[in-house]
């Protein structure tokens, strides 16, 4: 195993201060503190870990089920965790944040959701019965699924939160699809939010949406951190790396975290797990040191040649 | 969908296998004993498939088309529904068959089940006698409890597998019977392929099976 050279915690720092000025706060767990990054259009702080709902928070009306999620709903809120994405094409996942909801006093909450349908004019209504599900008064983001019919949807988005019935308006994508497109929204609408794939071997937004959500002012959630559990299954195979603890991380989901979350133009990424241990392990990667772009270079090389 | 050659088939699991077992635990605890209900009907349409006659092969018609519209009642609308979006669309398309059934069956009685002794027949007794008393082991054989087993008549798997059994020994191919079942029998393959699940290829060997003697009777046969 090559290790990178070592790195002082000062340049970490300095690092840490040029990757999208993170900051410290709070955490509800005694003696952490979460690093979070400001939303450009506000500045409002985000935590650089949220949660996603993709498969995990599926799983109907099963009570057993829906009470563990809950719990790592309470895991996730309890170590300083805000952000929940979820969309009405994850099935029940949104009934069963919303039954979660009603278990938890989650005052910090930051709601994300989507639209997903083919029709521009029933977007309201889905929405609606997204909402109802969460059980919130409001979204905090709504976001264009996929930029399933995103002209007629971002249209509705936009009168929302000039309504005051959304805070933040955003578009994803998955998987790399739609990339042109996906910049060219970028390039003519006013969104706050963008949502794509990213992770230490899928790497291609680095190149042209990144920079452009940079330039543009747009806060990034990166969904897929973990390939959906395949990179974390393949690396595990392998020790962890002795530069891991030089960036304060304790496992591969670490340091595959904060790969991402260290990238300039990345606001946060939202694993999603159906434990409330791995939701802490997750967590873990918004505190401490964060790679600077010499030292992510190392770590992107070295998960190379595992 | 633009771009869909860049989707696989993962793209389209919206839940664990855990989940989806777990559906299928509950889903037995919900309705028993319905089960021993539907096993008894099973066994039923294994006396009919022996006997020849106008009212044995409409009552099969009638029992498969209870089945299967039980199966979209109480499974895909009541429970399935719950984790898959598209679970409403398979449960209307399981009404339609449950209609064929007893418009061929029934109405027009054109399920002819003549008792022969000839490949086919065997092929669909062995067909069905694998839905009725192998599906149901599937679960525990593999390590899961009992309570997850899959059985005929309330469970989708092994009811359209038991009905390809019955096509199959029938006189004639029925081609717009065979529509359905083998339509279920690759998005089900899919679905357990895709969660890695050890029984995937199950049915997909059941519509291989089904398709081979269904175009058998439909080739014409050359005269001497």
């Amino acid at each position: 195993m090559r290790h990178s050279p070592s790195f002082s915690r000062r340049r970490l720092l300095r690092s840490l201060a040029a990757t999208g000025a993170a900051m410290l706060a709070p955490a509800t767990a005694p003696g952490q503190q979460v690093l979070t990054k400001p939303i450009p259009s506000t500045g409002e702080a985000i935590p650089l870990v949220g949660l996603g709902s993709w498969i995990t928070f599926n799983v109907g009306n099963d009570p057993v089920a829906r009470n563990s999620c809950a719990e790592v709903m309470r895991a996730f809120f309890a170590a300083g965790g805000r952000l929940i994405d979820s969309s009405p094409m994850y099935g029940s996942s949104q009934k069963v944040i919303g039954y979660g909801l009603a278990r938890l006093n989650a005052q910090s909450l930051f709601s994300a959701d989507k639209v997903w349908i083919s029709s521009g004019a029933s977007g309201p209504a889905q929405i609606e019965v997204s909402r109802q599900a969460w059980g919130v008064p409001r979204f905090d983001l709504l976001q264009v699924h996929n930029l399933l019919s995103w002209e007629q949807h971002l249209r509705t988005l936009l009168a929302m939160k000039a309504g005051g019935q959304v805070r933040y308006v955003g578009i994803t994508t998955s998987e790399g699809r739609r990339h042109g497109e996906f910049e060219r929204i970028m390039r003519t609408q006013p969104l706050d939010f963008i949502q794509a794939t990213y992770n230490i071997v899928d790497r291609e937004v680095e190149g042209r949406i990144l920079p452009l959500a940079r330039e543009r002012g747009m806060a990034v959630i990166i969904n897929r951190p973990f390939r959906e559990g395949e990179l974390i299954k393949k690396l595990q195979r392998h020790p962890l790396p002795g530069w891991a603890t030089e960036i304060d991380c304790t496992s591969w989901a670490q340091v595959l975290l904060k790969f991402i979350v260290s990238h300039p133009a990345v606001t946060c990424a939202i694993p999603a797990t159906t434990r409330a241990d791995h939701v802490q392990e997750n967590m873990g990667a918004a505190a401490g040191r964060v790679p600077d772009a010499a030292f992510r270079a190392r770590m992107a090389a070295d998960v190379e040649t595992l | 969908m633009s771009e869909w050659w860049t989707y696989s088939l993962s793209d389209f699991l919206l839940f664990s296998p855990r989940t989806y077992y777990r559906l299928s635990e509950l889903y037995n605890i919900a309705i028993w004993p319905a089960q021993i209900v539907m096993l008894a009907l099973g066994i039923a349409i294994v006396l009919l498939l022996r006997r020849s006659g106008a009212w044995q092969a409409r009552a099969a018609a009638v029992i498969l088309a209870a089945s299967w519209l039980f199966v979209a009642w109480a499974y895909l609308i009541g429970h399935y529904d719950t984790i898959n979006w598209a679970a409403s669309y398979f449960a209307a398309a399981f009404v339609l068959q449950a209609v064929l059934l007893v418009w061929t069956g029934v109405v027009r009685n054109r399920l002819s089940l003549r008792r022969r002794a000839d490949v086919a027949s065997r092929a669909g007794l062995g067909l069905f006698l694998f839905a009725l008393i192998v599906e149901p082991l599937i679960a525990p054989l593999l390590g899961r409890p009992w309570t997850q087993a899959e059985v005929f008549g309330v469970a989708p798997d092994p009811t359209v597998v038991a009905t390809l059994g019955v096509l199959t020994s029938a006189e004639r191919p029925h081609w717009h019977l065979l529509l359905v079942p083998l339509l279920w029998c690759a998005l089900s393959g899919a679905t357990l392929w895709t969660m890695q699940s050890p029984e995937a290829l199950v049915l997909p060997a059941a519509a291989v099976v089904a398709l081979i003697v269904a175009a058998c009777k439909t080739l014409p046969v050359s005269q001497p």
